[in-house]
């Protein structure tokens, strides 16, 4: 049993050396004729606006506890399906009421929007999403 | 082989905890607990719980890690605020750590450990699963109860800040 973690074990070092081998791969041959905009952050193509550490909206942590719940019943869920073929069909109706109960919660977040996804509005920022430029996109669509 | 990798999850899950209580950078000791999961997560497969290791990699590395980075993105003007730095009432917090230490201690050294042959490793998961959905069915329909009422509560209580 042991040695199974072993070759887990093995993966996860060579993962881990595969990753770094190929930074150090290419800080060794790569030519280093670096610019101003070589350097920029990368934004899809797009000229990078404001700070890198924005403040995040706070919907995004509650889909994260929304995660986290349904993350435990995945893990409730994975010993049910080791042993669903010796216990049999009553094990089915088991999960069955713990899902439902679940779902019950799943239902209230979805009811009370907080799987919502929001249009970004930077209050005190600049750019594209500022909420001074999206204002005047608004008021465009409506003399339009 | 098995000793020398014991010590080396050892010396990461040392290591990395150390960082998380001593690092003045907040995401710092946010990345690092990922080493301290990752470390006991292995103890646990030292100890021959299979499946309590992989529950501490999917639930702490895949899930709680994530919130607490979130928890760190939500705070306003993280740049300039210094929250791990200060620490204070350090004389109340070294008693509390002694009296724990010596609490954890007394049985530790009191009990008289013996070197039998270690268990056989075996996986657990169809014995969990077994006993599960057999003679604990009825807590395992209360823990869906009590993951609902988490996930309410939770959602309520990350909706008022809005």
């Amino acid at each position: 049993m042991l040695e199974h973690y072993g070759t887990a074990l093995a993966l996860g070092i060579v993962g881990f050396l595969l990753m770094y081998a190929a930074f150090i791969i290419q800080k060794l041959v790569g030519p280093k004729n670096s610019t101003d905009v070589k350097l920029d952050t990368y934004e899809c193509g797009e000229e990078p606006e404001g700070e890198t550490w924005i403040q995040f909206n706070v919907r995004f942590y509650v889909i994260a506890l929304i995660f986290i719940i349904f993350d435990i019943e995945v893990v409730f869920l994975f010993p049910w399906a080791v042993v669903f073929k010796d216990l049999g069909f009553l094990t089915f109706i088991e999960v069955f009421v713990f899902i439902s109960i679940l779902v019950v919660g799943l239902a209230y977040v979805w009811k009370k929007g907080d799987l919502q996804w929001v249009k970004m509005k930077l209050k005190y920022g600049t750019g594209r999403y500022s909420a001074s430029n999206l204002l005047e996109k608004e008021n465009l669509k409506e003399a339009a | 082989m098995a000793d020398l990798i014991f010590w080396l999850f050892w010396g990461l899950t040392v290591a990395s905890a150390s960082i998380v209580a001593f690092s003045k950078n907040l995401i710092y000791a946010v990345f690092s607990l990922l080493g301290t999961f990752i470390g006991v997560a292995a103890m646990y497969i030292f100890l021959n719980a299979d499946f309590v290791a992989v529950t501490q990699i999917v639930i702490y590395v895949g899930g709680i890690l994530v919130l607490l980075i979130f928890g760190i993105m939500l705070t306003n003007r993280i740049t300039q605020t210094v929250i791990s730095e200060s620490s204070f009432q350090k004389m109340f917090g070294l008693t509390v750590v002694f009296a724990v230490l010596i609490m954890v201690l007394i049985p530790v050294l009191g009990h008289t450990w013996t070197n039998g042959e270690p268990m056989a490793f075996q996986e657990t998961i169809h014995q969990i699963g077994t006993l599960l959905f057999t003679d604990y069915i009825l807590l395992f329909e209360v823990a869906s109860i009590l993951l609902l009422g988490a996930l309410i509560g939770a959602a309520t209580l990350a909706r008022k800040e809005r």
